[in-house]
Order: structure tokens, then C-alpha cells, then sequence
């Protein structure tokens, strides 16, 4: 009786651990989003900073953009089971934009705005299980428009 | 602090297109970076959206996460597989001020 009391606590313990764990999941990633460098930014989001290059990552972005301030990119992942998209601006002050995690029938694709500082890559980082892919369109910014 | 409401603060729309429900979504907020001066050369506080949970009939779909490099009044595009007409999305966002808003809108026929 007192072995099987002893199981239930640690049960119980064990459940109370996993819950704060889960609830993390939903908290601002505040390492890689003050990350003033991309490749802090990258490992602020588990990834190594060597990614490799994936062509069924589609992201569209113009050639050229008059005002940084505001950017229309669209990012398509063909890669199986893709969980989530993050978006990175290496020439930005603070070079991670946003990450979207897709769960439950939303598809692995996403049209957003964003701000660029001056010409860089827009990358996309494409997580699928343990494994990252990226793909690069670089935009010439004629205006700053990270205030 | 705590939770205005907002609602009038974001449009959505969410449309079936064959199997897709295509959803938009506009979002009134600054997204201010702390680094801008305002006319009297005073920096301009940091606001920014953090967080925005979509569901779809109350279950998670897509959470993403912001930072300041989201451009004003942000814009968002999704796709969600398997939304019947009728069906609700939703729309939540929390900014780094504790602020935050909702919106919810049926699926219609695109």
C-alpha cells in the first residue's frame, strides 16, 4: 500500500512538471526575437546556423522594395509534415520577424508584412520533427524602414 | 493594462475556395521598435504584438509569435484544410504592453 501511495505521488509530480512545460510552448521566444544577430536567432529557435537549403520552400518577395516599412512576403512549405515557418532577416537590428506553428488542418503557408532595415535575404526556416530547411530571396530596400 | 476590447480592431474574412478556407486577417496595432523619435526627438515606447492564436471551432490552428519586425497594422494570409461553412475562426492577440483583442467570423463560400 505504501509502494503503490508512493507511485501515485510520483505520478502526480510528474504531471505537475509537464504541465508548465506545455504551457511554455505558447510563451514569446524572447532569446531569438532580441537576438541582434541572425545566427543567434537561429539557435534561439534550436536550429544550428548551418541550415540546409530546401527548393520545396517557395518564398515569394519583390526584387525591390522603395519603403522597408512594409514588405508583402509569402512563404510556402511543400516539405511533408512542416510545423512551422520562421522568417529572418539577417540585415535587421533584430533579424527574427515571426514564427508560425501550423497544427491541426492549417496548412504550411502564410502571406504576412514585415519591415527591412536596408538589402538582405528574407530566409525562411522551415522545422519538420528535428530537422530545419531554409530557403533565401534577397529584396534591395531603397528606404529604411525600421525607424 | 489588462484586456481592451478591441474587436473593431481587426478585420477577417475567411473564405472556401474547393477544399481551402483562405483566411485574412488585418489587425490595427503601431508595432513600434523603441528606436523611433517622435517630432520632439523623444523615443517612441516599445509596443508590439507578441502572440496571435487562431482556432478553428475553439481548437488551436495556428499560433504564431511576433517581434518588432512585423510591419504596422499587421496582415496575416492562411490556409486551413478541413473548415466547413459556417465553421468559426478565431483570431487572438497579446502585445508586450499586456494588451490584447479577439475577433471571431464564420467560414463563408469564396
Amino acid at each position: 500500500m505504501q509502494r503503490r501511495n508512493f507511485i501515485q505521488i510520483i505520478g502526480l509530480i510528474a504531471a505537475s512538471l509537464l504541465l508548465p512545460i506545455q504551457a511554455f510552448a505558447a510563451v514569446w521566444n524572447k532569446t531569438a526575437f532580441e537576438a541582434t544577430k541572425a545566427e543567434n536567432a537561429i539557435q534561439g529557435l534550436g536550429a544550428s546556423p548551418q541550415i540546409p537549403t530546401s527548393k520545396d520552400i517557395e518564398v515569394i518577395a519583390p526584387d525591390r522594395a522603395e519603403n522597408g516599412a512594409v514588405v508583402q512576403i509569402e512563404i510556402t512549405s511543400y516539405i511533408p509534415n512542416t510545423e512551422s515557418i520562421a522568417i529572418v532577416v539577417e540585415h535587421n537590428p533584430t533579424p527574427l520577424i515571426a514564427t508560425f506553428n501550423f497544427v491541426n488542418g492549417a496548412l504550411p503557408y502564410v502571406v504576412t508584412r514585415i519591415k527591412m532595415a536596408e538589402t538582405s535575404d528574407v530566409q525562411a526556416i522551415i522545422k519538420v520533427g528535428s530537422q530545419y530547411f531554409t530557403a533565401k530571396k534577397r529584396v534591395e530596400v531603397l528606404e529604411n524602414g525600421c525607424g | 493594462m489588462g484586456v481592451a476590447n478591441m474587436a473593431d480592431d481587426i478585420k477577417m474574412r475567411a473564405q472556401l475556395k474547393g477544399d481551402i478556407t483562405e483566411v485574412k486577417v488585418l489587425i490595427s496595432h503601431p508595432m513600434e521598435t523603441g528606436r523611433r523619435k517622435n517630432d520632439m526627438g523623444e523615443t517612441i515606447p516599445l509596443h508590439f504584438i507578441q502572440l496571435v492564436t487562431v482556432t478553428l471551432n475553439g481548437k488551436p490552428v495556428l499560433e504564431t509569435q511576433w517581434g518588432t519586425g512585423v510591419s504596422k497594422n499587421p496582415y496575416l494570409t492562411f490556409h486551413l484544410a478541413g473548415a466547413k461553412i459556417g465553421d468559426i475562426v478565431a483570431v487572438i492577440w497579446h502585445d508586450n504592453l499586456g494588451q490584447s483583442a479577439s475577433q471571431q467570423i464564420a467560414v463563408t463560400q469564396g
